[in-house]
């Protein structure tokens, strides 16, 4: 399913915040029609990865190669551009509008400002059938209405809608049920199947394990390692993400211990 | 999007358990109005229903409020508060609030009465200097909109600021000048001309016209889509219920005399229309409106969405400075005059209270240009009313007070049904 090439590798990305060392020349990498998981403890530096890679913030070194070309990425317009889209965790969607209306929010099809709503309905649904997206009633009810599960899969169907590449996932199933959560980790199987490059942030190790193909640990802003799912164990992460070593020693570069 | 789009039936998903099916026809109408009233979905039929009991409450216990007269009366006292109040409206879905508009609308008599002043020097045509003021206001409320979206001052702030500083101006050049007489033709005619009848007949027939226009507008353009699905029982009783009230206003104002001159319809209930017309349309069919619910709905997923939010901002305040200097106008054109007294009475909180009357949300997202036009409608009838049965100024406060209460008592129970209904 997967190819060798990586669609987005990130090369000894270094990030501090005045004194505080966030990142230390950390290596990413996700491939195409892959689900690559991002794991590791609170204050681990997987957000700020990911704001790295969203142009939200911007490494004080390192590489970011999309598609094996070296790409700088200056704003979350850049990574838009480039097919990279971000779902963060508090959805970022308005509760006021539809599901239509959340779906082309900033992006909406219009001739000379007047919206065009036919094409974007037609688009919606049409997104939302191809990630077989069921359970909405209506695409025209208010996102207040939806239930967190659904809100999730209109948030992620959002990012895929864009020809986006890469899709990033910040705890998508962190406020949901066991039903829903079950709803969104399908979705996320989904986009990985449909050959996209999915990194999934979580800190549920069941939920890594049902859907991601490799798993990055972070600890203490440094690589710990890159498992195949197939072959460990949550113990394995759980280990790693507590107390694993650092693969790489101050420029040093050591391979994953697979 | 009308409540009706929203519940409509949709064929590609099946509906979740404890979802009504509605029957076609007549029996699907009076279900699905039903399942609205039981879960708060109400939208503007409690001020429609309102506005029928204080119209027939007035006609039976005043004994000049049921004229032809007093009707063009109505109308042209209320325009301008109409006017305010649908720049209120866009400020309001913001969940912005600006207190600025009763002074700016007067600094836009202010310059009307000052341009048109013949022998000044500067004596421009009517039209011209009404456009001037519209733009000096509209430059106003993009100066205060800007200190709120760039500087980050809450607007609450700035507008109180803007509230004490043209009132301010306002007090020092009429202090020295008195009152100053609005001679301009033009001018004059935004709040007080009339329409021969056969012109009258001819707006509403123009007026009726317009809704099922749009409706078939909208059906052609979305056809195949759920917003193109109409409940057509309610298209049609609205498109009466339109007709009766254009025709009926124009049969009620073509009706009046004074003394030996006939009356006909004001021209400010044309331009009130109007702009409620266009106002629409900007709020529900272009990026902007778009833009400016979802920034009251969520402002952080409105900027992650790539929105600009400042810029919305200041456009919304713009709009605000601009709809209150054209309001302005219509009051300063009511009595040919600008003087200390203006702005009349108390045109601010009137205009706010307009639009929260007619269910916009003072938190932001939710509302509709339609509300302000109705809520001036009721507030206008209601203070009409009163004076024409001689009630003193004092308990025209207290009862326009008591229904504003009301109002918002009645919208806040509305929201906690439609939550726990899940709608």
């Amino acid at each position: 399913m997967a190819t060798d090439t990586p669609l987005l590798e990130l090369r000894n990305i270094t990030k501090s915040f005045g004194s505080v060392q966030a990142l230390t020349e950390v290596d990413f990498e996700v491939r195409p029609g892959e689900v690559m998981a991002l794991v590791g403890d609170n204050g681990a530096g997987k957000s700020t990865l990911i704001k790295c890679i969203a142009g939200t913030h911007m490494a004080d070194s390192g590489q970011i190669l999309f598609e094996g070309r070296e790409v700088h990425i200056h704003g979350p317009r850049d990574a838009a551009q480039l097919g990279i889209e971000v779902v963060y965790q508090d959805l970022a969607l308005a509760d006021n509008l539809d599901v239509v209306q959340n779906m082309f929010l900033g992006r909406e099809i219009n001739i000379f400002q007047i919206l065009n709503e036919a094409a974007m309905e037609e688009r919606t649904s049409s997104t939302l059938s191809s990630l077989a997206v069921t359970t909405i009633k209506s695409i025209r009810q208010t996102v207040a209405t939806l239930s967190g599960g659904q809100r999730q899969s209109v948030a992620v169907a959002r990012a895929v809608m864009w020809n986006s590449k890469v899709v990033i996932l910040d705890e998508p199933t962190a406020a949901l049920g066991v039903a829903q959560t079950e709803q969104v980790l399908a979705l996320v199987r989904r986009l990985g199947e449909q050959g996209l490059g999915v990194v999934l942030i979580s800190h549920n190790l069941h939920d890594v394990f049902e859907t991601a193909d490799r798993i990055a640990v972070l600890r203490l802003g440094r690589n710990v390692g890159v498992y195949d799912r197939r072959t460990t164990s949550q113990q394995a992460i759980v280990e790693a993400i507590t107390a694993g070593r650092p693969t790489k020693v101050s420029g040093i570069p050591a391979e994953a211990q697979v | 999007m009308t409540t009706a789009d929203v519940v409509g039936p949709d064929r590609a998903a099946a509906p979740p358990p404890g979802e009504e099916e509605f029957a076609p026809g007549l029996a699907g109408l009076w279900q699905r109005a039903w399942l609205n009233i039981r879960t708060g979905n109400l939208g503007p039929l409690p001020i429609i229903v309102g506005l029928v009991v204080v119209v027939v409450l007035f006609g039976f216990t005043a004994t000049n409020f049921f004229t032809s007269v007093n009707f063009v009366n109505l109308i042209e006292e209320t325009a301008g508060t109409a006017m305010l109040a649908y720049g209120v409206v866009f400020v309001l879905l913001l969940g912005e609030i600006d207190l600025s508009i009763g002074y700016v609308a007067g600094i836009g008599a202010l310059i009307v009465a000052e341009l048109q002043l013949p022998g000044s020097g500067h004596q421009l045509p009517g039209i011209l200097a009404m456009l001037i003021a519209v733009a000096v206001c509209a430059v106003i409320g993009a100066v205060q909109g800007g200190i709120i979206a760039f500087v980050g001052v809450p607007s609450f702030v700035v507008t109180l600021g803007g509230f004490l500083i043209w009132q301010g101006v306002i007090l020092n050049v009429l202090e020295q000048r008195g009152t100053i007489i609005i001679q301009d033709r033009w001018i004059n005619y935004t709040d007080l001309y009339i329409f021969s009848h056969w012109l009258g007949w001819i707006i509403a027939a123009i007026f009726t016209a317009l809704y099922p226009i749009t409706v078939l507008y909208k059906v052609y353009a979305a056809r195949g889509t759920q917003i193109a699905q109409q409940n057509w029982p309610m298209v049609g009783a609205k498109a009466i219920g339109l007709a009766i009230a254009s025709f009926g206003t124009v049969a009620i104002c073509n009706n009046g005399k004074i003394i030996q001159t006939a009356e006909g319809l004001p021209l400010p209930l044309v331009i009130v229309v109007l702009f409620f017309a266009l106002l629409t349309f900007l709020a529900k069919w272009t990026t902007f409106g778009r833009h400016v619910y979802a920034v009251g709905g969520n402002a952080e997923a409105a900027r992650r969405a790539g929105i600009s939010v400042p810029r919305i901002r200041v456009l919304v305040f713009t709009l605000s400075g601009a709809t209150a200097g054209m309001g302005g106008i219509i009051f300063a054109s009511q009595v040919n005059s600008v003087a200390l007294t203006f702005p009349p009475g108390n045109l601010l909180l009137n205009a706010i209270a307009s639009a929260v009357i007619g269910g916009v949300s003072l938190f932001g997202g939710r509302g509709e240009v339609r509300g302000a036009l109705l809520g001036a409608a009721l507030i206008g009838t209601l203070q009409n009313g009163l004076n024409t049965l001689s009630v003193s100024n004092g308990y025209i406060y207290i009862v326009t007070g008591g229904v504003l209460l009301f109002a918002v008592t009645l919208d806040t129970f509305a929201v906690r049904l439609q939550k726990r209904s899940g709608r």
